[in-house]
C-alpha cells in the first residue's frame, strides 16, 4: 500500500500511523442530555467493507494528518487531503 | 457413525473407500426454530451446543462460503486461559476446561495438544504485571508459573537471551494452554451438530435480515428466504456488515491479522512461545513447519491479505528473538479479518431486536475462545438470557462505563 502526501509525494504505508475513520464527529458540548451522541462517537463505527475515510498521520515524514480514502477490501487508494483543509460546520452530522 | 479404532480397522482393510461423509449437505427448509449466520467455529459450536445441551435441534447454520474458510480456518491454534481481568478468567478457563474434555465429547480427533504457552518478559515492569496476571489467575483456579531467566534457558536454551533491546529476563508459563488443530474443530462441531439434527448449509450467504415490529423473523439469502424464530449472528470478521442488515451499529473495526508456516523442520520448539515486546510468537506444528504471527497490520480491512510491511516486521522480530531460525524459510502466509471491538473484549448478547442475538469481537484470540462462546451463545438464544460466565460480555457495556480493557488501550481498535 503507497500513501500520496500531498507534501511529501508517494510513500510507503509504513511511514504512516492509522488513526481511523475520519467521519465520526466529535459533539460539541457534553451536557449529560448528550451523551448518547458521545457513547456514538467514542464507541460506534460504521466499518464498511468498501470505500471509507480514514486519518492518516505521516508519522514517518512531515507530520501532517491526512484524509485518505481508501477501499477496505481491494486496499486501492483513491485520494488523499491534508486534514486541516476540510471545512466542517460544527452541527455537521455524520459525512454521508 | 462413530470413530472408533474398530471404524478405522473396517475402512482401512476396505481401502478407505468406503467412510461417510461426515456431515449431510442439506438443501434450507422453508423455516427454523433457530439459524446461526456464520459456519466459523463460534456458529457450528454454538448449533452444536443448541442441540446436545438444550435439545434444540430444528437449527441451520448457515455459511456463505465453504466450512473453515474463515478464521476458524486460518488461525495460529493457540488455546490459553491467562487473562487478568474477572469478566473474562471464568469464561476462558470454562473453554480450557471443554477443550480437555472435547474430543471424547464430540467423538473426533482435535489434536488438543497442551503443550504450555509461554509468555515472556523483558524487564522488571513487565515481569511484575506477569507476577499480577499469574496471580489473578491463581485466584480463579487457574495454573500459572513465573520462571526466572534460567527457568525459560532450561526449556529453550537457543533463544537470544542478550538482545540488547529486549534482553529475556524470565516468562509467564502455562502449562494447560497449548494448541489444537483449527479445522478439526470445525468439522467436530459441525459433525456433531449435523448428527443431532442441524442442517450445516455452505454456499449460503446471508443478504438481508427481514424484522417486523421489532420482533425477528427470518434472513434473505443466496438461495431464498428462510424464516426462523430466533436469530444468532457470528460472523467474525464480517460481523458489522451482518448486523447492518439489522440496522445495528457496533463498536467494532474489521482489521487484518496475517501469520505464517515455515518449510518442515526437525522438532525444535515443543510449546507455544510469545514474544509480545517484539510482536512475534510462534509453535511448531506436528508436521514440523514453524507456526508464526504477530499484530494486526493496523488498518481497517477486509481483504483476507495484508502487506508486507507487517510481514517483514514479524521476521524480523522472529530473528531477534530466536537467531537460528535465520535461514528457515517461510512457506505460506495468509490472513483473516479481526472483529477488533473497542475494548478488545467479546460481545454475547442479545439485542433490542426480539430473537436476534449477537456473538462478535473476538479480535485475535476467538480461537481459544470457540467452546466457551458457543457454550454460551447457545444458553443465551435458547434461555434469553446472559449466562453468567458471559455476563460481561454485554453489548451496552460501553454504555454503562464497564468496558473490559485487558491490555488498557481505550477505544482504539489497532491497539488491542
Ligand atoms: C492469522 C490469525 C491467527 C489467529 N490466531 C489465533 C490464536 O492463535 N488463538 C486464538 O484464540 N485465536 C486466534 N485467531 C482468532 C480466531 O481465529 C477468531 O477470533 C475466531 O476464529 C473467530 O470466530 P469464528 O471461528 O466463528 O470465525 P470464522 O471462521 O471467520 O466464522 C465466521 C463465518 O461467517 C461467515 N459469514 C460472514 N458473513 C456471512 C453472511 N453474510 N452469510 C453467511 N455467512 C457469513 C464467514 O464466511 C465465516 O466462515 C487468529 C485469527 C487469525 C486470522
Ligand atoms: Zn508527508
Amino acid at each position: 500500500m503507497r500513501i500520496h502526501c500531498p507534501y511529501c509525494g508517494e510513500r510507503p504505508a509504513e511511514e504512516f500511523t492509522f488513526q481511523g475513520d475520519a467521519d465520526v464527529r466529535r459533539p460539541q458540548g457534553n451536557e449529560p442530555s448528550q451523551m448518547d451522541e458521545w457513547f456514538d462517537y467514542v464507541y460506534l463505527r460504521e466499518n464498511p467493507r468498501g470505500r471509507m475515510k480514514e486519518y492518516w498521520h505521516h508519522s514517518g515524514g512531515c507530520r501532517s494528518w491526512l484524509i485518505v480514502e481508501r477501499d477496505t477490501d481491494s486496499h486501492e487508494v483513491f485520494g488523499v487531503t491534508a486534514a486541516r483543509e476540510r471545512k466542517l460546520s460544527p452541527q455537521r452530522k455524520r459525512a454521508s | 457413525m462413530t470413530y472408533s479404532v474398530f471404524s478405522l480397522l473396517k475402512n482401512a482393510v476396505t481401502g478407505h473407500k468406503n467412510w461417510a461423509p461426515a456431515w449431510r449437505d442439506p438443501a434450507p427448509k422453508p423455516a427454523y426454530d433457530v439459524i446461526i449466520v456464520g459456519g466459523g467455529g463460534h456458529g457450528l459450536a454454538t448449533a452444536y451446543y443448541l442441540a446436545k445441551v438444550h435439545g434444540i435441534t430444528n437449527v441451520a447454520v448457515l455459511e456463505k462460503s465453504w466450512l473453515g474458510s474463515g478464521n476458524i480456518g486460518r488461525n495460529t491454534t493457540i488455546i490459553r486461559s491467562n487473562y487478568l481481568f474477572p469478566g473474562n478468567n471464568p469464561f476462558y478457563e470454562w473453554s480450557m476446561k471443554l477443550w480437555e474434555g472435547l474430543e471424547q465429547d464430540f467423538n473426533f480427533n482435535a489434536m488438543v495438544s497442551q503443550r504450555g504457552v509461554l509468555n515472556l518478559y523483558h524487564s522488571d515492569a513487565q515481569r511484575d504485571a506477569y507476577a499480577r496476571r499469574g496471580n489473578a489467575m491463581h485466584m480463579h483456579g487457574v495454573d500459572a508459573e513465573l520462571l526466572d531467566e534460567q527457568g525459560v534457558r532450561d526449556m529453550y536454551p537457543f533463544f537470544n537471551f542478550d538482545d540488547a533491546r529486549f534482553p529475556i529476563r524470565g516468562g509467564l508459563l502455562q502449562r494447560r494452554g497449548g494448541t489444537v488443530r483449527h479445522d478439526a474443530v470445525a468439522w467436530g462441531y459441525a459433525r456433531g451438530a449435523d448428527s443431532r439434527g442441524v442442517d450445516v448449509i455452505q454456499n449460503c450467504e446471508v443478504t438481508g435480515i427481514r424484522i417486523e415490529k421489532g420482533v425477528v423473523k427470518g434472513v434473505e439469502t443466496n438461495r431464498g428466504y428462510i424464516a426462523c424464530n430466533k436469530l444468532g449472528l457470528a460472523a467474525a470478521g464480517n460481523s458489522s456488515e451482518v448486523a447492518k442488515m439489522a440496522g445495528l451499529k457496533l463498536p467494532i473495526e474489521s482489521h487484518v491479522l496475517q501469520a505464517f508456516v515455515s518449510e518442515a523442520i526437525k522438532p525444535f520448539i515443543d510449546g507455544v512461545v510469545t514474544y509480545g515486546a517484539g510482536h512475534f510468537y510462534v509453535s511448531q506444528s506436528d508436521k514440523g513447519g514453524l507456526v508464526f504471527g504477530g499484530d494486526i497490520d493496523g488498518y481497517n480491512s477486509y481483504a483476507r491479505r495484508g502487506n508486507l510491511p507487517t510481514v517483514e516486521h514479524v521476521i524480523e522480530a522472529g530473528v531477534s528473538m530466536i537467531p537460528a531460525i535465520s535461514r528457515v524459510r517461510v512457506l505460506r502466509s495468509w490472513g483473516g479479518i479481526m472483529d477488533m471491538s473497542m475494548d478488545g473484549s467479546p460481545i454475547i448478547d442479545k439485542t433490542d431486536v426480539k430473537g436476534l442475538y449477537l456473538n462478535a469481537g473476538w479480535c485475535y484470540g476467538g480461537f481459544k475462545a470457540t467452546p466457551a462462546s458457543g457454550w454460551c451463545f447457545a444458553h443465551t438464544i435458547a434461555k434469553d438470557e446472559a449466562h453468567k460466565l458471559s455476563a460481561a460480555y454485554r453489548l451496552d457495556r460501553f454504555k454503562r462505563g464497564f468496558a473490559i480493557d485487558e491490555k488498557g488501550m481505550g477505544a482504539q481498535p489497532n491497539l488491542h
